[in-house]
């Protein structure tokens, strides 16, 4: 009897203790949940961070892939989601949703070959393109060799690492090289998941290609330049629109982001291949997707402020995680576009 | 001897011994409700995995609906899997899946079997515990470090040391050259059964270290008596008398292998085709579900990932049949 008291009440004891901690999580949760692409999962998270240590509300996103955002904003289980690929207007419009850019990024293409240090080697549209539909096989192959004739390229054979998850960064990579050369998109197509060729690896997100791409010798991949940057991996140059061989760098992502005109509906121009002189060509923003009319007018209220904070306030903090703040102008226009959340 | 409360109750008209009675009638009835409810309550618990493990399939089927009235039976042996063109066929994931796991079982079931023959017949006594518990703490490391250690460590010393020589060797001859063709990557198919090999070791070899120590000394003795060498105790005394135990480990080691994500998503090479070479990078079925699943738009693409879920349900439900019949075919046999 007395036995059983005593676990009575170490079994009470646990429940009561289990209840404290619940109400104190329930005491914790977000104002706001966010759900979506887990390419800037790092900047959002880092300005919901300062935006709490600013105003004391919280902000929870969770990276859970651009899809997945979709998915969750058409269910209505979360205040805001993230897309790398931007909606469509009619998507939008059938959905209620408003759509705006939150933050620039930019895909860079990484090579490991020995000998041959980051931005040595040059690559234009069309040879990537044929690089990554698995075309060209070699490294030595005439068509890299002679806008490299200061190099000495090896005879291996190519492997290409690409993302084996499915990836908004992809999506942004093949759209850029299906405007270099029509036969990419009929060998590999163009989308979050596409048909690499027979000489390719999959890496599982940009950390995954990344670690292949550093791994692996005779690889040419693609990876976000903050993952490039981390990795020590080794860029190649991308010759532009304007015909210059440019670095990915800050500036040149800035300088792809001006030319970019944002006030199209959707606010998604196409900003692959800018024209810019020093404009690296594939730059692309990724979104943040909020219902036109909401049930709950405070949070709706939440997602206006902790964006207008972001965009204002943010831009450092986006720079320092080697992405790029939308330009001024663009934040304006996203503030009034920001105006139809209600 | 005490005399009985029961009788004294009848005996001596007693009523303080009735009034005993009753408590222990009451007493009894107390003990009788708690036996059924706890009856019901275990009861209730082993009916929750039936109803989980048939809502499993229930949802598996419903959501891999339309993926096989797309592309019918034929999903199961097509090679192609393209998001673009919305063509899907479940063969690139089964070959990989299948493959990967026979090659750890090739692997792993001659190493188990050495660790826990050394560790029941020929280890030193001090030795056995500190062993024992390190193949033990093996089991239990999470399967992701074995992915980062299999990418970060040992394909890159696979790709430089191992797979050149490979090459080297068998590059030349036909049919077995082809095993071992296309650039040393380090990671493939190949890799992911190393891997998944080191990661059902410490399950087999466990399983097959407590088994084998339940063989009862006398028999093995009586061996070691009329002269046999150790290998013949272990050949025709213990694997006979724990057939049934070896069995089943090798089958759980099975289980884990075809299962297993994390690790095998890092070294697999994750590339949607089907090689031939062991060399070369593939797809498992749990890989393309970890892969896709996240980023899979509705319609044919996440309803084929459905189906291959299904698929690898079907084949673990067939591998531990299959494990049933081999124990009941042994124990027939036996005439056990």
């Amino acid at each position: 009897m007395t036995v059983s008291k005593r676990m009575y009440l170490k079994i009470s004891g646990v429940a009561a203790a289990m209840a404290l901690g619940c109400a104190s999580i329930a005491a914790q949760a977000a104002d706001l949940t966010g759900a979506g692409a887990t390419f800037p999962y790092a900047v959002y998270t880092k300005w919901a961070e300062a935006y709490q240590a600013a105003t004391g509300k919280t902000v929870n996103y969770q990276g859970i892939g651009s899809s997945g955002g979709i998915k969750q904003i058409k269910a209505r289980t979360v205040d805001f989601g993230g897309t790398d690929a931007p909606l469509s207007e009619s998507d939008l419009d059938a959905a209620g949703l408003v759509q705006f850019p939150s933050v620039i990024g930019a895909v860079t293409i990484v090579v490991n070959l020995p000998g041959v240090k980051s931005g040595q080697l040059r690559l234009d549209g069309p040879t990537a393109a044929n690089i990554f539909r698995g075309a060209i096989k070699k490294w030595n192959d005439p068509a890299i060799a002679s806008m490299n004739p200061d190099l000495k390229l090896p005879a291996t054979a190519i492997t290409i690492v690409h993302r084996s998850d499915g990836s908004g960064t992809t999506d942004v990579m093949t759209r850029y090289l299906a405007k270099q050369s029509p036969d990419f998109v009929r060998d590999v197509g163009v989308g979050k998941t596409v048909n690499w060729p027979a000489n390719g690896i999959g890496g599982k997100g940009n950390p995954g290609v990344a670690a292949n791409v550093q791994k692996i010798v005779g690889t040419i991949g693609y990876v976000d330049f903050a993952d490039a940057k981390k990795n020590g991996l080794a860029f190649a140059t991308l010759k532009n629109k304007a015909g210059r061989f440019v670095l990915p760098s800050g500036d040149a992502f800035e300088a792809a982001a001006a030319g970019a005109d944002f006030k199209v509906k959707g606010m998604a121009p196409d900003m692959l291949d800018g024209t810019d002189q020093g404009a690296w060509p594939i730059v692309s923003a990724t979104y943040i997707l909020a219902y036109e009319k909401g049930d709950d007018a405070a949070k709706q209220q939440g997602v206006v402020d902790f964006f207008t904070w972001a965009l204002n306030k943010g831009g450092k903090m986006a720079d320092e995680l080697d992405f790029v703040a939308l330009p001024a102008t663009v934040v304006s226009s996203v503030e009034a576009e920001m105006q139809r959340i209600k | 001897m005490e005399e009985s409360i029961a009788w004294k109750a009848l005996r001596m008209n007693d009523s303080a011994a009735h009034a005993q009675l009753d408590a222990h009638a009451a007493q009894v009835r107390i003990f009788k409700r708690q036996d059924s409810i706890f009856h019901k309550l275990t009861f209730l618990f082993a009916f929750l995995v039936l109803a989980a493990l048939a809502g499993i399939l229930i949802s598996l089927a419903i959501e891999s609906a339309p993926a096989f009235s797309a592309f019918g039976p034929a999903f199961l042996w097509s090679d192609a899997w393209s998001v673009p063109d919305d063509e899907f066929g479940a063969l690139i994931s089964i070959y990989g899946t299948v493959s990967t796991s026979l090659i750890a079982l090739l692997i792993g079931v001659p190493v188990s079997f050495g660790i826990a023959l050394f560790l029941t017949e020929t280890c030193p006594r001090w030795l056995r515990r500190p062993l024992g518990t390190a193949i033990e703490l093996l089991a239990g490391v999470p399967s992701i470090i074995y992915g980062i250690w299999g990418l970060f460590i040992f394909a890159p010393l696979f790709a430089r040391y191992v797979q050149p020589w490979v090459q080297a060797i068998f590059g030349d001859l036909p049919v077995i050259g082809g095993w071992f063709a296309g650039p040393p990557l380090g990671i493939g198919i190949l890799s992911a059964g190393i891997v998944l090999a080191l990661m059902v070791i410490p399950f087999i070899a466990s399983v097959m270290r407590d088994v084998f120590d339940t063989v009862p000394a006398v028999l093995k003795e009586s061996a070691y008596g009329v002269g046999c060498t150790t290998w013949e105790v272990v050949w025709n005394i213990v694997l006979p008398y724990t057939r049934v135990g070896v069995i089943g480990g090798i089958m759980l080691g099975l289980g884990r292998a075809l299962g297993e994500t994390m690790a095998v998503t890092f070294v697999i090479g994750n590339a949607n085709r089907i090689a031939g070479s062991f060399f070369a990078p593939g797809n498992s079925i749990a890989s393309v579900l970890a892969n896709e699943f996240g980023e899979a738009d509705p319609g044919l693409h996440t309803s084929s990932l459905f189906a291959l879920g299904l698929v690898l349900f079907v084949i673990t439900c067939v591998v531990l049949g299959l494990s049933r019949w081999l124990i009941y075919r042994a124990n027939a046999r036996q005439g056990v």
